[in-house]
């Protein structure tokens, strides 16, 4: 076991799969020579050779269009882009191509692609740069759709996504590529693709969350507890395919949920995963799901990111809302 | 309110090195309109037989193309893109390859898959609107027909590169029209490809418009084939109602491609006989003068003006191919006919290699 930032776990699965596999290639805006800007791919040109780990030109949807012939010919591309609201130039590789390729072909070709991209705010970042666009992937047929929360998952579930031999959108929070260190295991594990997690047990309301929300949500649980109230919370780690049987098994106990998600809130998972509990545990329900969001703007001037995102307090408020319907 | 100047500013004369030169290109030939070889030095290195099987796809694919046209009113094709005109563009340049190359076509491109390997009856259920259409059959190097325009430059521009990393002497060809050059895709992929010095050969069928758009809309460059040049690679013009211009084209893109040369566009100069789609009516904005003189470019009247000087091909040749490409045609449209029709579940389990509980589900509701 080794004490790992959720950067260096992203890191470590590449180098893992990599090393495994020399189908595997790593490709992208300064990802090569630099090792990324984040440093998630900090030495991996050196240790696999610039045949394996590459830079790019600067065009985002031919990194998404070389990854999906590269991805025909029995490659298996990482391809990143370098920050989550670029991706609207890739649409068409990504979720067009790609997601379409083995349903065009009738399984003739797949499309055996992880196109990671970082994202989230909180950081007083750029315009475009922490959008929260898993709403986008999650509506498109054909990708999968994974926001890690923590070191351990992170590394793990990247190295589901790179074996998985359909496009996987793999999403990795800013806030949390370096908030704090964990056990990671050296060498290769898994966690499954569309399975939650339940990482805090409680008894009265649900509070279903992915990404930094997770940590925002475990917060609230706290401030809850000392009220009272015995909240559990549950960590997505993967949107599409959504693990709802996890959501229904927890509503049965607590008979109340509310989703919390850094998205607007009609974007992202929350509406979906609202009207799923609604096919599927009505009966067990005391309230309606309610969700704690970003309001419905353009995601805001980094001056006013601490307001526009979900907060603990608001968090707490909407759990009260549930609790006293 | 000031007064915005309409008037071009006077514009310096004379020898300006900092300003780019465009010098213009004249399109490769190597027969004249007569049929007499122009230009030896580039006749492809062709068997007699060789160039009979050139003509008799040529042929194949304008019979082809005619019965398409019935079939798609009798309502038994469904989305097609004619192709009479452009034989010599797309029997030529895949003719120039090995069946180790790989195509990534667009929608028109029908020809090129069928005579790289896809059998003509999963070109009709394509057509149809049948997934067994894009079920490509295994050593058969092809993608499926590309909708997005410029999408297919960036897969070919991929598969080079793979073909690269693997040490393969291989090439991938992609084709697009004279309007998918102004997509920012065409610009990404050949830039790539001169970038990573890929083997790669993007083939523009210009044939003048796109849908109702003439070429001078699309651009103000003197011709596509410059648009190399932003990119870094080579760029060559061809006279595309010329077989065996494009085949010497395309033969010598490609070697230099498989012997690390990188990429080549093409730009075949063509011209459809028909309209851009089956729900077009080119006679908007078309003169029948125009259409005159592009008749009298047909490619295969060029072409087989050639061979029947070196007394390889007749008139009766001609029509006994019409009759197999008739009888082809009738038997290949009876196939796709008969095919099993498609079922949901069939489509929810093509989507992922293992089905996801959530689609498990939504199957059992299509039950």
């Amino acid at each position: 076991m080794a004490q790992m930032t959720m950067i260096d776990a992203i890191r470590d699965a590449m180098r893992v799969e990599l090393a495994r596999d020399p189908s595997v290639l790593v490709f992208g805006e300064d990802v090569g020579h630099v090792g990324g800007v984040f440093r998630a791919t900090e030495g991996l040109q050196k240790e696999f050779g610039e045949q394996r780990v590459f830079d790019t030109p600067l065009a985002e949807s031919a990194i998404g269009g070389l990854a999906v012939g590269l991805g025909t010919q029995g490659f298996r591309p990482i391809a990143e882009i370098q920050f989550v609201g670029f991706i609207y130039e890739a649409l068409d590789q990504m979720f067009v191509q790609a997601a379409r390729m083995r349903y065009r072909s009738g399984g003739r070709y797949h499309a055996p692609i992880v196109f990671r991209t970082p994202f989230g705010g909180g950081v007083k970042a750029a315009e475009l740069h922490t959008d929260s666009l898993e709403g986008l992937a999650i509506q498109t047929p054909g990708i999968k759709v994974i926001v890690p929360s923590n070191p351990y998952d992170a590394k793990g579930l990247l190295i589901s996504a790179i074996r998985d031999n359909d496009p996987v959108f793999f999403m990795e929070h800013l806030n949390l590529y370096r908030a704090f260190r964990a056990e990671v295991p050296e060498g290769e594990y898994t966690v499954p693709i569309g399975k939650a997690n339940v990482v805090r047990e409680g008894k009265d309301v649900t509070i279903i969350a992915y990404g930094l929300m997770v940590h925002t949500a475990v917060k609230a649980a706290e401030e809850l507890e000392k009220n009272g109230v015995s909240a559990e919370v549950i960590d997505l780690r993967t949107l599409m395919p959504l693990d709802i049987d996890t959501i229904v098994a927890s509503i049965q106990k607590t008979n109340r949920a509310i989703v919390v998600q850094e998205a607007q809130k009609t974007s992202g998972a929350a509406a979906e995963i609202i009207a799923q509990i609604n096919e599927k545990a009505i009966l067990h329900l005391e309230a309606p799901v309610l969700r704690c969001a970003g309001p419905d703007t353009v995601y805001p001037y980094a001056q006013i990111e601490d307001a526009w995102l979900p907060t603990p307090a608001r968090i707490v408020k909407t759990v009260n809302q549930v609790l006293q319907f | 309110m000031s007064k915005v100047s309409t008037e071009a500013p006077e514009v310096k004369t004379g020898a300006q090195p900092h300003v780019v030169k465009s010098e213009d290109v004249k399109p490769l030939q190597v027969l004249s309109p007569e049929g007499e070889v122009i230009n030896p030095e580039y006749m492809p290195k062709l068997s007699d037989e060789q160039l009979k099987e050139v003509m008799y796809r040529m042929v194949f694919t304008r019979t082809w193309d005619d019965r398409a046209v019935n079939l798609g009113r009798q309502g038994r094709l469904g989305f097609y893109a004619p192709v009479s005109g452009q034989e010599a563009t797309m029997v030529g340049s895949e003719y120039a390859l090995t069946k180790e190359d790989f195509v990534c076509p667009g929608y028109r491109d029908m020809p090129q898959l069928v005579w790289h390997g896809l059998p003509l009856y999963q070109a009709f259920l394509y057509s149809r609107g049948h997934q067994h259409g894009g079920q490509i059959p295994e050593g058969v190097n092809v993608l499926m027909p590309q909708i997005i325009i410029g999408a297919q430059i960036l897969h070919a521009t991929g598969i080079g590169m793979g073909f690269k990393l693997k040490g393969e002497k291989r090439v991938a060809i992609t084709y697009t029209g004279d309007g998918g050059s102004s997509e920012g895709d065409f610009y990404e992929g050949l830039n790539f490809a001169g970038s990573f010095k890929l083997p790669v050969i993007y083939f523009v069928q210009n044939n003048g418009y796109a849908i109702t758009t003439p070429y001078e809309k699309q651009t103000g460059a003197q011709s596509i084939a410059h648009k190399a040049l932003a990119a870094g690679i080579r760029g060559v013009q061809v006279d595309g109602m010329d077989v065996l211009a494009v085949i010497s084209a395309v033969q010598e893109a490609a070697e230099i491609g498989r012997n690390g040369g990188g990429a080549t566009l093409i730009e075949g100069l063509t011209y459809r006989f028909r309209p851009h789609s089956m729900a077009d009516d080119a006679t908007k904005y078309r003169t029948k003068d125009e259409e005159q003189e592009w008749n009298q470019k047909d490619p295969i009247v060029r072409f087989g003006k050639f061979l029947a000087k070196k007394g390889l091909w007749t008139e009766e040749d001609t029509a006994r191919v019409k009759e197999e490409a008739k009888a082809a045609v009738n038997e290949h449209i009876k196939k796709a006919e008969q095919t099993e029709k498609m079922s949901i579940s069939g489509l929810i389990d093509s989507m992922f290699e293992h089905t996801p509980p959530h689609l498990e589900e939504q199957k059992a509701d299509f039950q």
